[in-house]
């Protein structure tokens, strides 16, 4: 194992969208305890510079792995479907109109309880489309339906962004 | 900026010796210095007994300086030469000085750049006045040990900015200080209780001290501390409830304050009965403004009152970062208080109530960040039991560049663990531009206005081409001390593009040099002298950590490999004999160079240590 491998070489882990996040965890402070340029404070320059790129490569590996929507991302371009999310917006048809109603009924929403309604709606959305990801990515390895299935999350993680700041508004 | 670290003529520096660190708390109020002795941390008193040296530096005509309490003795009759709570001024322009106006200093006009301060011993930036506070320190830390200082970790507010990180190892520079690491204060208080108390879990560090306000949260795990969250305000503090007090206790006494030295004495007159309030139902606010004696009674329901204002503020950034942490409340196993200024029954309040649950204050506020560094300077300079600790900080502000129409694109988000580093990617706009602008800003807005200003890079040498055709890839690098460094070529070309930086409110190398040269503890030398003894201590420094590395992972190189790092560091040690400083830098490059792919090897060796005995299980 060393720092040209990927993300998952890198921690050893196995390539999958199912995490132990309490391991991965624990395998990135180890890591950290081995390479960190605190681990090389008085030694020779070569060190240091090699030190300081070891930790971001494992702080870079630590925060794709650990966030669901990054990793999944990360396993559709290993597998040669990347996400695209800047030239590709295709979305299924059915997925844009309920794009858009939401959006409607967070712009109409006046109160408290419409937009915890929205909220409750998502996040149960949410949950589901992390289910079929994770069945795309881990059991029907189909990764083109898992990238398709990625773009769809990210919409729905920026618009949960919107919502739960309408709540903060809302409290505050 | 090497500094320079003296050792005895011929003598290289002993690797097995102890090493003297120490951790310094740079405070608003209050400084400190602590250091790890016979396995325990303990803060270094000055002569008279006393470990809290005040951050007041006096600049006298007669060209002296004095620092800490004989300094404090001017505050009132000569406020204008006399500075005080100096933090709040590190890496800030005129205009975010807030209350500038009712500062009793004398500002040089500027718009531009980092304040200036005018004394009777000249210009001086904050920078400076800061060196004389740690220069101050480092003299007690040296006369304790009879012995030069090897470094020091030093501690700054989780939540400066870039600006103000890179103004405070500047200062310790100028003083003469090896800066080992700076660390936020909430960690290094994090690390001397989670030490003392063989905490795990999940804490909130809740920090006020007298110019700033820390909330970080951190995750503790067998040694290692690593934040998961951190926020806060960098000026907001104990500083700003003292002004409000006098004005409430000078408007209920009618009377108005004349004079700097009017107002100097009234802030110390409210700090006196703010501290007595906190034992205290009731106090007298007592001084003497515009020449008449004032004595305006103050119950603590008074002072709670007009400390509320502040304390909300407080909680507010406190439930920003639960929230940023995606953590519930419940799951906090403790919350620690730090800062003089949480010795408010009115904190103390206001935090339990928050958390729904009573903090922890078994540690002295005033001397646990101190504490903690000097762990953590122990820890760096390698000394023997100093443990398996190790910090794991973030960056507490968003950094990113100015793109069409003022807007903020962010590079790197706040909350992200450092060191670390990432590429974007831009493009001409026009056919054959030739130079390229990058403005860099810091801040959670999506304005440039609504951010910090941290430099403007010029990128100039781009090769000709259409618009849209250059590639140049901008990296932004953050290291352990969180501090950025930016770096820009083209791609398509492979042409570097030279790039020149504008720091918005730093120094600039320059007057470094020249604040160094004038003085802090060095005395006047023949720089060549100075340079050719710096570039020994670097080959000496060198040849000692290549021959500790190789003795611990020499096995993985071939015998090739082996052979020419020998040859190399034969090369130093023989150039290092002689006076030429040309041939000794050639030779450091050449011995660096040489051991740069054994450097790489040795972190990939690391790696496999990492995760030797875990195995690559099928979940």
């Amino acid at each position: 194992m060393n720092l040209a491998n990927d993300d998952f070489e890198l921690f050893g882990l196995p390539p999958r969208f199912a995490l132990d996040r309490g391991e991965l965890d624990s395998r990135r402070r180890a890591l950290q305890a081995e390479v960190h340029p605190d681990r090389f404070a008085g030694a020779d320059a070569a060190s240091r510079r090699a030190a300081m790129q070891s930790a971001v490569r494992v702080n870079e590996a630590y925060a794709r792995l650990g966030d669901p929507l990054k990793r999944a991302a990360y396993l559709c371009e290993l597998a040669g479907a990347p996400v695209r999310a800047e030239d590709n917006t295709a979305m299924p048809l059915e997925f844009l109109r309920r794009q858009m109603a939401w959006r409607e009924s967070l712009d109409d929403a006046a109160s408290r309880e419409q937009v915890d309604a929205l909220a409750r709606e998502l996040a149960n959305e949410r949950r589901v489309a992390y289910e079929r990801l994770a069945g795309e990515l881990d059991e029907r390895r189909d990764f083109a339906a898992a990238a398709e299935q990625v773009r769809a999350l990210m919409f729905i993680e920026r618009f949960a962004a919107d919502v739960d700041d309408r709540l903060v508004a809302l409290e505050g | 900026m090497a500094l320079l670290q003296i050792s005895e003529p011929g003598e290289s520096p002993d690797p097995h010796a102890r090493r003297h660190a120490v951790g310094i708390d740079l405070g608003t109020t209050h400084s400190l210095v602590a250091a790890v002795r016979s396995g325990v941390a303990e803060c270094l008193p000055d002569r008279d007994g006393e470990v809290i040296l005040p951050s007041a530096v006096r600049y006298l005509a007669d060209g002296t300086t004095r620092v800490g309490r004989d300094a404090l003795a001017g505050a009132v009759s000569d406020p204008t030469n006399t500075i005080v709570s100096v933090k709040r001024l590190m890496g800030r322009g005129l205009a975010d000085v807030s209350n500038a106006g009712r500062l009793a200093y004398d500002f040089v006009d500027s718009a531009e750049g980092m304040v200036r301060l005018r004394t009777a011993a000249g210009v001086k930036s904050p920078v400076e006045v800061s060196a004389e506070i740690l220069a101050t320190l480092r003299q007690r830390a040296e006369d304790t040990f009879d012995a030069e200082l090897h470094g020091a970790v030093i501690t700054v507010p989780a939540y400066f900015d870039d600006a103000q990180r890179q103004a405070t190892k500047d200062a310790a520079e100028l003083a003469g200080l090896n800066v080992l690491r700076l660390i936020s204060e909430p960690t290094a208080a994090s690390i001397a209780y989670g030490l003392d108390n063989a905490s795990e879990g999940l804490y909130a560090v809740y920090d006020l001290g007298g110019g700033t306000f820390d909330i970080s949260l951190l995750r503790m795990t067998g040694g290692v501390f690593e934040v998961v969250a951190t926020g806060g305000d960098s000026a907001l503090g104990g500083d700003d409830i003292d002004a409000a007090l006098a004005d409430w206790a000078l408007a209920r006494a009618g009377v108005r304050a004349e004079s700097a030295g009017d107002r100097r004495a009234a802030v110390i007159a409210a700090r006196a009965v703010k501290e007595a309030l906190s034992g205290d139902e009731r106090g007298v606010f007592r001084c003497t403004v515009a020449r008449a004696e004032v004595a305006q009674p103050i119950e603590r329901g008074d002072l709670e009152a007009i400390a509320r204002p502040f304390i909300d503020r407080t909680i507010a950034a406190v439930r920003q970062v639960v929230r940023d942490a995606k953590v519930d409340k419940a799951a906090i196993d403790g919350i620690v208080l730090v800062g003089g200024s949480t010795r408010m029954p009115l904190v103390r309040r206001a935090v339990g109530e928050f958390f729904g649950r009573e903090p922890l204050t078994n540690l002295d506020p005033d001397q646990v960040v101190a504490l903690g560094a000097a762990r953590q300077a122990d820890a760096l300079a390698g000394n023997a039991g100093a443990g398996d600790l190790l910090l794991l900080d973030v960056v507490p502000l968003s950094l990113g560049i100015e793109t069409m129409g003022g807007l903020v694109e962010r590079i790197i988000e706040r909350n992200s663990p450092i060191p670390t580093a990432r590429a974007q990617s831009f493009t001409t706009f026009q056919d054959g531009q030739s130079a390229m602008s990058i403005h860099v800003v810091q801040g959670e807005r999506d304005l440039v206005a609504d951010c910090r200003s941290l430099a403007r890079f010029e990128l100039r040498g781009i090769p000709p081409m259409v618009a849209g055709a250059a590639r140049i890839e901008v990296t932004f690098t953050v290291d352990a001390d969180g501090l950025l460094s930016v770096e820009a070529r083209e791609e398509t070309s492979g042409v570097e593009a030279s790039v020149t930086v504008k720091p918005s409110y730093g120094l600039s190398d320059d007057e470094i040099t020249r604040m160094l040269s004038e003085g802090f503890g060095h005395a006047e030398e023949d720089m060549a002298a100075r340079a050719l003894r710096e570039a020994q201590v670097d080959a000496d420094r060198l040849l000692a950590a290549i021959a500790s590395a190789l003795a611990v992972d020499g096995e993985l190189l071939s015998t090739e490999e082996r052979a020419e790092i020998d040859r190399a560091s034969s090369a130093l040690r023989a150039a290092r004999a002689g006076n030429d400083r040309d041939s000794i830098e050639r030779s450091l490059k050449a011995l660096s160079e040489a051991t740069e792919s054994f450097a790489a090897e040795r972190m990939n060796r690391g790696i496999r240590r990492a995760l030797a005995g875990r195995r690559v299980e099928d979940l």
